[in-house]
């Protein structure tokens, strides 16, 4: 069934069924293995004979490896070999790769790039070898090299993606404007700092080569790594059953599994690699700072004519990847006169990809924070000019929004959080030592389906089994897609149980882009409605009258037991569905709305997030606990983003300055107030069979823009650089003391 | 360095006898050599809290402790908490409240939360007091300040403090 999905489902087929499964709040059927730490996790196998490898990363931020002085350790406890093979990385795949990355770790692209693996006996000995291993480098002139994408020496080039928008007369629009903004923001560096370090464990029997590692798209990976290692994809099998967070970092097949297999293969026994935090944060995909010059024209009431968004990010110079820090900024607002681009500086940094999010966690932002300057200007409430300017059609391509719940989002959002309390002029609250103020945001991400399989099996005994390679980062795979199969098969989800993460099964869509749940879930309703054909032939009614729960059949006056229609021999079903017209004829979106309540201190300019709210849209809801988790996490992904998070590189030599826990601040128990969010029910038939949307990184796109709304809104400081870190704050507030 | 100690820790309520590499790191003695992997690493440098344990009833990331450190001292993991077939009330809480995502800080986490209950109900001063002299009360506030070494990147902090408060006897 589905295939190509190239007509909107509007049959709104789980509206129809009997189980009750489908959006309950229940609980994840791995929750128990997690909380009593009995979910294995990549690096936590017990394989005999197994030995432990340690990286070496280079100290230089371009050049070559001249030698390297194996001799240097060869007298050391426990050490098996040192490994600097051409198939070594060079850096890790991009998402959805699907071969190999640069490879050969004789040249050096970036500080902190892996050169080398020592492998020994245990973990002490292997880190101790590594460290003391002796490597001669021949560095590139550092006056050759720019570490700094905003320096005038960067080579500067357009983004590879065909994201550009050039339409109307931007500049003349702005010079017409009643009301405009010209402004620039920046936003720094981030890590994706998943708790679970890149790990792998590669093990060989004969040719085949199986690898347990944490990566979030298990298809793609084992085409990667196989095209890396020069073997048959065949003769690779990935296992990733729980993976401990990824948020984009662990989309495409990394250093470790390739480095681990070919030492494996060389000393016949299973290698374990597992970067350590520091090498985590030097060689793992970081996302792109970027500079970001916003534009907004309006007429008198506030209606936009112009929109412009000109972002500047960087890679490395031969990657490609550019943070499409435009891509909600196409369709977000009217405005017919627009200008959208993104051009990428090349440099030489730690490599830059998928974060979670990447575009709308950085560029919404920038523009909801510029759209809360328009609406001063404008003398409007910053709810109101964004009601004003949704737009009817997309204002570029003129394609149809599918559904789209931005000004319920808004409206729901205002009224829960008591919106009607802000008082528009800043410094008009204070409590004690602390300014007190609102602001908020739209949230928007783009839609995504990618092809998907599963696999679903009722068995004689009437319990389903789940089958697909789809992984569960955190997500919630393992709780959803139960629940789809549940619910279409009349199956209590005691009965039910799903196996993911592992290569050998059915290939879903894998994480990221938030587009797992819907793709891979598409897939499982797909298979699960085919064996729904087959009970309804066998219990002689038609499958529209077909009614099943609790293990029960019932249709045209006829009833059954479920095990007793499937009978002596399963009923196996392979689902299917890969995107089709409706991603085109639609623009698809998740929306919502953010609002925030902040106290900047008077004296410091410390920003404490006291009160946040969420608002989102993004069709069925699957599982109403797990989308709030998705949602709660996006939010304090917008916490960390407003208020600390900053990769810091040396502009003089291109190290990473704060490569670990302690130095780059993600937001810790204390920063995050209790977080209120509101799942706004909606059903999308252009996005997918399930009604559903994507929700994995929706409750990032914009929320951090909301927080430096509110800080101006509490102080009068309008800060124009992410992180709001005290010191971009303190020198601009006004006198503590004045009344 | 080829010297070797040894020492007998009691892990879980069973003695267990460490002898090895004197570098070897208690989580790593948990994690390697006991296989208790429910113990977690996630950056080695006494940052993230992932790997917190308990020595004698008190918390400790354990990433930055010697196993050689601990003869005769009694350790509780994660393991030592509660089981799937019986889970502690806390580790039952953070299923039902959805205190976790990716589940990798989730045994430091409710470890951390097992000995941090026991620091309020010893009255333990936190910086989310008012006064060093006064009874911590069960506040919110109190949680997040002592629980703040836990990192969670999935960012579930809402849903724990939630689990852990619908655990405590004396909400305020």
């Amino acid at each position: 069934m589905f295939g190509m999905y190239n007509k909107p489902d509007t049959d709104n087929f789980l509206d129809t069924t009997a189980q009750g499964l489908i959006g309950a709040p229940l609980d994840r059927p791995e929750g128990k293995l997690k909380v009593t730490g009995t979910a294995c996790y990549a690096a936590e196998y017990v394989l005999p004979d197994c030995v432990e490898g340690a990286f070496v990363l280079a100290p230089i931020s371009a050049g070559t490896v001249k030698w390297i002085d194996r001799a240097s350790i060869a007298g050391m406890p426990g050490v098996l070999g040192v490994f600097a093979d051409d198939a070594m990385l060079r850096r890790a795949a991009q998402g959805t790769a699907g071969k190999a990355p640069a490879q050969g770790v004789q040249t050096v692209d970036y500080f902190g790039q892996p050169v080398a693996l020592v492998v020994a006996e245990t973990f002490e000995q292997a880190v101790a070898a590594a460290n003391a291993l002796q490597i001669e480098y021949a560095a590139t002139d550092p006056v050759q090299l720019d570490f700094d994408p905003e320096a005038e020496t960067t080579p500067v080039v357009d983004a590879r993606e065909d994201s550009a928008v050039d339409q109307g007369d931007l500049d003349q629009a702005m010079r017409d404007a009643i009301h405009s903004v010209d402004v620039t923001y920046r936003t720094e560096a981030h890590a994706a700092a998943a708790m679970e370090p890149h790990a792998a464990m590669a093990e060989w029997n004969d040719d085949h080569l199986t690898l347990r590692g944490s990566y979030q798209m298990i298809g793609h990976n084992v085409a990667e790594l196989a095209d890396s290692l020069g073997i048959s994809e065949k003769n690779v099998r990935i296992l990733a059953p729980y993976v401990g967070g990824g948020f984009g970092s662990k989309l495409g097949i990394s250093y470790e599994a390739v480095a681990a297999a070919i030492a494996a293969r060389e000393l016949a026994r299973p290698v374990r690699v597992v970067l350590s935090r520091q090498q985590v944060f030097r060689a793992v995909m970081r996302r792109s700072e970027t500079r970001q010059h916003i534009r907004l024209a309006a007429d008198a009431e506030g209606r936009l004519t112009g929109i412009g968004h000109e972002a500047l990010t960087s890679n490395l110079p031969d990657e490609d990847f550019a943070e499409p820090v435009t891509q909600a900024t196409d369709f977000l607002y009217r405005g017919e006169h627009r200008r959208l681009a993104v051009k990428r500086a090349k440099i030489a940094r730690t490599p830059a990809g998928s974060v979670r999010a990447p575009g709308e966690a950085v560029g919404m932002q920038a523009l909801e924070a510029a759209m809360d300057e328009l609406a001063e200007r404008v003398g409007l409430d910053p709810v109101e000019l964004r009601l004003r300017n949704i737009p009817e059609r997309h204002p570029s391509s003129g394609t149809p929004y599918s559904s789209r719940m931005l000004a319920q989002a808004l409206e729901e959002g205002a009224r829960s959080f008591g919106w009607d309390r802000r008082k528009p002029q800043p410094c008009a609250r204070r409590e004690g030592d602390w300014w007190i103020g609102m602001g908020m945001a739209s949230a928007a991400r783009v839609n995504m389906m990618m092809p998907a399989k599963a696999r679903v099996t009722l068995t004689p005994q009437g319990g389903l089994v789940v089958e697909s390679d789809q992984t569960d980062i955190g997500t919630g795979s393992y709780a959803i897609l139960g629940q789809i199969a549940g619910e279409t098969l009349g199956i209590p989800i005691d009965h039910v149980s799903v196996r993911l993460g592992d290569s050998a099964l059915p290939t879903g869509a894998g994480s990221g882009g938030s587009f797992g749940a819907i793709s891979t879930g598409s897939a499982v309703l797909s298979a699960s409605r085919a064996i729904r054909k087959t009970l309804a032939s066998r219990l002689g009614c038609r499958t529209d009258e077909l009614v099943l729960r609790d293990g029960h059949a019932a249709g045209g006056n006829r009833s059954a037991s479920i095990a007793d229609l499937v009978g002596e021999e399963a009923l196996v079903e392979t689902g299917r569905i890969k995107p089709g017209k409706t991603a085109m004829q639609y623009t698809q979106a998740s929306y919502g709305a953010f609002f925030a309540e902040v106290a900047v201190n008077v004296w410091t300019g410390e920003t404490r997030v006291r009160r946040m709210t969420g608002a989102f849209g993004f069709g069925r809801v699957l599982n109403a606990k797990t989308a709030r988790s998705q949602c709660l996490g996006g939010m304090v992904w917008c916490i960390g983003s407003a208020l600390t998070e900053e990769l810091a590189f040396d502009r003089r030599d291109g190290h990473l300055a704060n490569p670990d826990l302690a130095e780059y601040h993600v937001p810790v128990h204390r920063d995050v107030p209790d977080l209120d969010v509101i799942l706004l029910e909606e059903r999308d038939p252009a996005a997918s069979p399930l009604q559903a949307k994507g929700v994995g990184e929706l409750g990032i796109c914009g929320g951090a823009g909301a927080i430096c709304n509110a800080i101006y809104n509490a102080c009068g400081v309008r800060v124009r650089s992410f992180p709001m870190t005290l010191d971009k704050i303190i020198e601009h507030l006004p006198d503590p003391l004045a009344n | 360095m080829t010297a070797v100690t040894t020492a007998t820790l009691t892990v879980n309520g069973t003695d267990r006898a460490f002898e090895g590499d004197p570098r070897r790191s208690l989580l790593d003695f948990l994690r390697l050599d006991l296989q208790l992997t429910g113990t977690k690493k996630g950056c080695d440098h006494g940052q993230c809290g992932a790997c917190t344990v308990l020595v004698d009833g008190r918390r400790i990331n354990s990433c930055l402790s010697l196993a050689i450190m601990h003869d005769g001292q009694q350790i509780t993991t994660i393991e030592g908490i509660g089981t799937p077939e019986a889970p502690s009330a806390l580790q039952s809480a953070f299923v039902c409240h959805d205190g976790f995502q990716c589940g990798y800080c989730t045994p430091g986490q409710i470890v951390s939360a097992t000995a941090m209950v026991a620091e309020l109900e010893w009255g333990w001063a936190s910086d989310a007091g008012h006064d060093v002299a006064d009874a911590p009360l069960f506040t919110e506030e109190e949680i997040r300040e002592r629980m703040s070494g836990n990192l969670c990147r999935c960012g579930a902090y809402p849903n724990i403090v939630a689990a852990i408060r619908s655990t405590m006897d004396d909400p305020a």
